[in-house]
């Protein structure tokens, strides 16, 4: 049995694993944080609150999923806002859970549309026993525009919201992004000069999932309209990985809580070697429910095992030098596929992509159902290895490109 | 009885299990399936358009080239054809070709499509003789062409063959459906008429062409066996069977003769209707399909290999091995003979080895043959190619 330390450091809080719940329909209720909580979840998002002059007021249905194939939520749209029970609900459920699990981290979500609410509202989760207090900034389905992510697009509101929750508490706080913006980079400077101690990214990204081709309506339908509203899942990672990239090499050294499409422990690794400290997850537990943190940890533990690796921490941040701007790549060598005719079936998929997608490099054995490929007209992009269904097309040959100095013995391919 | 005649033993796949299988396809460049059926089907085709989620696409591929697509999905031994050529095989097991054919045909039927037309009349007239699957597929090519066709069946339904085959493999509704779908594209089918030579001439001197699809169906039966009332021809049992829904009493006991798909059919088929104890011997090996095997052995039918009935008195035949040492003796209320069918040539075309004498599909000019008494493969599939090529012959030959 593989046994890691698996604890990370967070914004001063020590937490027992990087696994927390984000806040979102699965963190709703004292109920589903115990649960969570003892099926081995280190940290809990509690579901956003608000202030209490702002009703909830949802839609039925109100999520939509985006299958490929026989696979189901490969992207998963959600319409929920904030948490809907009363304020005073809310924190004696915070309160309750603090007590029976001293241990594990309370996080309290809050938004408000002023600044008066927000120093409120972290007084209040503060005096109800949260460790940590995180700011949504950023959902993207509120029915007003003075809470969520229209907010998070305004770098200097989101700083006078931070001085405000600030002033309400002395707690960790992180800020919440949202996706829905060129640049992310200003507005989480913004709220670490309001008084952020770190950044919790992404939130969901706006979207339309799906349309009704009958009856000619987006999905969800309600009473026979739709609303864009935040797009998650699997299907979300790359952004939510190129969001956590740009913080950490627009604001070297901050501390990120990465959430985006987490769903297996290799999800998690990449979050982690990006640069997060910590990990949310809602859309995985919608599907497949809290138990999945079992293999996330259990893998991760195995991971660090392969690895070397005695403390979850030696892991965090140590790709982010490994990401560099396009400019600065090595364009000076080509790697050209090598073909394991062994392992090829003779599929000819690899044919039809070279053809039909790239550079017309590989020639088809009609007879003998085998690729070959012609390094005149192969440029080394590597679309036939990704197409192979065997993973029978590997990097063969390097050669440097005319006139270009350097061994191809010298190259890391 | 756990398993009812009348139900369809193979679950069907959903809109999601289909896509599943679909995504297992490595939509092969140049496809090895697509090469494999003997009837021109382009499984690499239609599977394709179920990836992407064109089922209706993937209907009009399959139903243009087969008339019977919704039959052949079931029937077709594709671990023969198309699947065994599936480059699938090289990671673990074939794509379930037959299978998606099913779910695209079951879809077509859904939504009622309708994917082949009459062609435009061309003032030529053809008689098919036999309603098998030769038959309607030749007819269902002819009427496309533009040509009117009016097929005599001697039974009192259409379908031939296809009636003798259990329905919890081939469901009536399926069959039905098939025959609708070209009855509805224009051949007038005339059931419960006996084709005898006067008829023949007659057939000859109405029409511009007649071709006949009667099948091969006069079962052999063995000299020992003839005469014996326990003995009945498994073709003859099926088609009972089949034509009561399983509603029939049954013996205790039954043995079966023989390895084929008849065989196998006739003794998974009692066995289903609650004969306890069903035996089938062999001579050789046993031929049916792997799907058809596993299913007689999941419901309880023993099977020996490598015998040969020697004597037979009364319910008792006493076997021999073909190399041991070695007799059987096995007492059965029932036995069920299915060695082969012999061609009936009651129209006295030129016959030789079990099939009629012709170039290509053509007797005289004026005749043509498909379906088993043609030369070649005695499958559906291959029925309704030799139908397919039959109705082109009789194109080229006087399409003028």
């Amino acid at each position: 049995m593989v046994k890691k330390d698996l604890s990370v450091e967070f914004l001063g809080v020590h937490f027992e694993n990087p696994f927390c719940l984000s806040s979102s329909p699965v963190g709703n209720c004292y109920e589903m944080c115990a649960k969570a909580y003892d099926e081995g979840w280190a940290g809990v998002v509690f579901k956003t609150i608000g202030p209490a002059s702002f009703l909830i007021d949802e839609v039925s249905p109100r999520f939509d999923a985006l299958t490929k194939e026989g696979t189901p939520f490969v992207g998963f749209k959600n319409m929920e806002q904030i948490a809907e029970h009363p304020l005073e609900q809310n924190l004696a459920d915070l309160r309750k859970l603090k007590e029976n699990y001293p241990d594990k981290v309370l996080i309290a979500s809050i938004m408000g549309p002023t600044e008066e609410d927000w120093e409120e509202l972290a007084r209040l989760v503060t005096e109800a026993g949260a460790d940590m207090i995180e700011m949504n900034l950023s959902c993207p389905q509120m029915t007003t525009h003075a809470m969520g992510s229209d907010v998070g697009t305004n770098a200097e509101l989101c700083k006078s919201f931070c001085a405000a929750v600030k002033r309400g508490s002395k707690l960790p706080m992180m800020a919440k992004m949202t996706p829905n913006i060129t640049d992310m980079v200003p507005v989480a400077k913004a709220c670490l000069e309001g008084g952020a101690d770190g950044i919790a990214a992404i939130n969901t990204i706006k979207s339309v999932c799906n349309v009704d081709l009958n009856r000619k309506i987006g999905m969800p339908i309600v009473n026979g309209k739709s609303a864009i509203s935040g797009y998650s899942g699997k299907a979300v990672k790359p952004v939510a990985l190129r969001f956590v990239q740009q913080l950490r090499t627009g604001i070297p050294g901050v501390e990120i809580s990465g959430i985006g499409g987490i769903e297996t422990w290799e999800d998690a690794a990449e979050f982690l070697l990006l640069g997060s400290t910590t990990l949310q997850v809602t859309t995985s537990i919608m599907q497949y429910g809290y138990r999945i943190v079992e293999d996330m940890k259990n893998g991760l533990e195995h991971y660090m095992e392969e690895q070397g690796v005695d403390s979850l921490m030696d892991l965090i941040g140590i790709a982010n030098g490994n990401i560099i701007p396009a400019e600065e790549l090595d364009r000076d060598y080509v790697v050209y596929p090598e073909f394991d005719t062994e392992k090829c079936i003779g599929c000819g998929r690899c044919y039809v992509s070279c053809y039909d997608g790239a550079h017309q490099a590989i020639s088809w054995d009609e007879e003998n159902r085998k690729p070959s490929c012609d390094h005149n007209k192969c440029v080394g992009c590597h679309l036939c290895a990704l197409v192979c269904p065997v993973k029978a097309i590997g990097k063969g040959e390097i050669v440097m490109k005319p006139g270009r100095k350097g061994s191809p013995a010298d190259k890391a391919v | 009885m756990t398993k009812k005649y009348t139900e369809e033993l193979e679950r069907g796949y959903s809109v999601s299990t289909v896509m599943e299988e679909a995504q297992r396809c490595l939509l092969c460049y140049d496809a090895p399936c697509s090469k494999a059926c003997p009837a021109g089907t382009d499984p690499a085709k239609f599977i394709r358009s179920v990836r992407f989620r064109n089922f209706k696409g993937a209907a009009e591929t399959i139903r243009i080239n087969n008339a019977l697509g919704a039959v052949c999905a079931r029937v077709c031994p594709t671990e023969r054809y198309c699947e065994s050529g599936c480059s699938r095989c090289g990671i673990d097991k074939p794509i379930d070709i037959g299978g998606i054919q099913r779910f695209v045909t079951d879809f077509e039927a859904a939504c009622g499509m309708k994917v082949l037309e009459k062609g435009a009349a061309n003032g030529k007239r053809v008689a098919v003789v036999g309603s098998g699957p030769a038959g309607l597929q030749a007819a269902a090519t002819l009427l496309q062409l533009g040509y009117e066709v009016e097929i005599y069946e001697k039974a009192d339904r259409a379908g031939g063959f296809l009636r003798t085959i259990p329905e919890y493999r081939l469901p009536e509704t399926v069959v039905d459906g098939e025959i609708e779908r070209i009855v509805a594209l224009g051949a007038v089918i005339h059931c419960g008429v006996d084709v005898d030579k006067a008829k023949f001439e007659e057939l000859k001197a109405g029409y511009d062409a007649v071709l006949v699809a009667t099948g091969v169906r006069k079962p052999m039966i063995l000299d020992l066996f003839q005469g014996n009332p326990n003995v009945v021809s498994a073709v003859d049992l099926l088609t009972e069977i089949r034509s009561k829904h399983g509603e029939m009493n049954v013996p205790a006991s039954a043995l079966v003769l023989g390895g084929g798909d008849s065989a196998m059919d006739a003794a998974t088929t009692l066995k289903m209707l609650g004969v306890k104890d069903v035996i089938e011997v062999t001579r050789n090996e046993f031929r049916a399909s792997d799907a058809e095997k596993a299913t007689a052995h999941e419901m309880g039918v023993i099977t020996i290999g490598g015998y040969t009935p020697a004597a037979v008195d009364g319910k008792t035949v006493t076997f021999k091995h073909s190399r041991l040492n070695s007799e059987l003796k096995i007492e059965a209320e029932l036995i069920v003979v299915a060695l082969g069918q012999n061609i009936d040539n009651e129209l006295g075309l030129p016959v030789e080895r079990n099939e009629v004498v012709a170039e290509g599909t053509s007797v005289d000019g004026k005749v043509f043959v498909a379906g088993d008494i043609a030369k070649g493969d005695k499958t559906v599939v291959a029925a309704v190619n030799k139908g397919k090529l039959a109705a082109y012959e009789i194109h080229n030959r006087i399409g003028g």
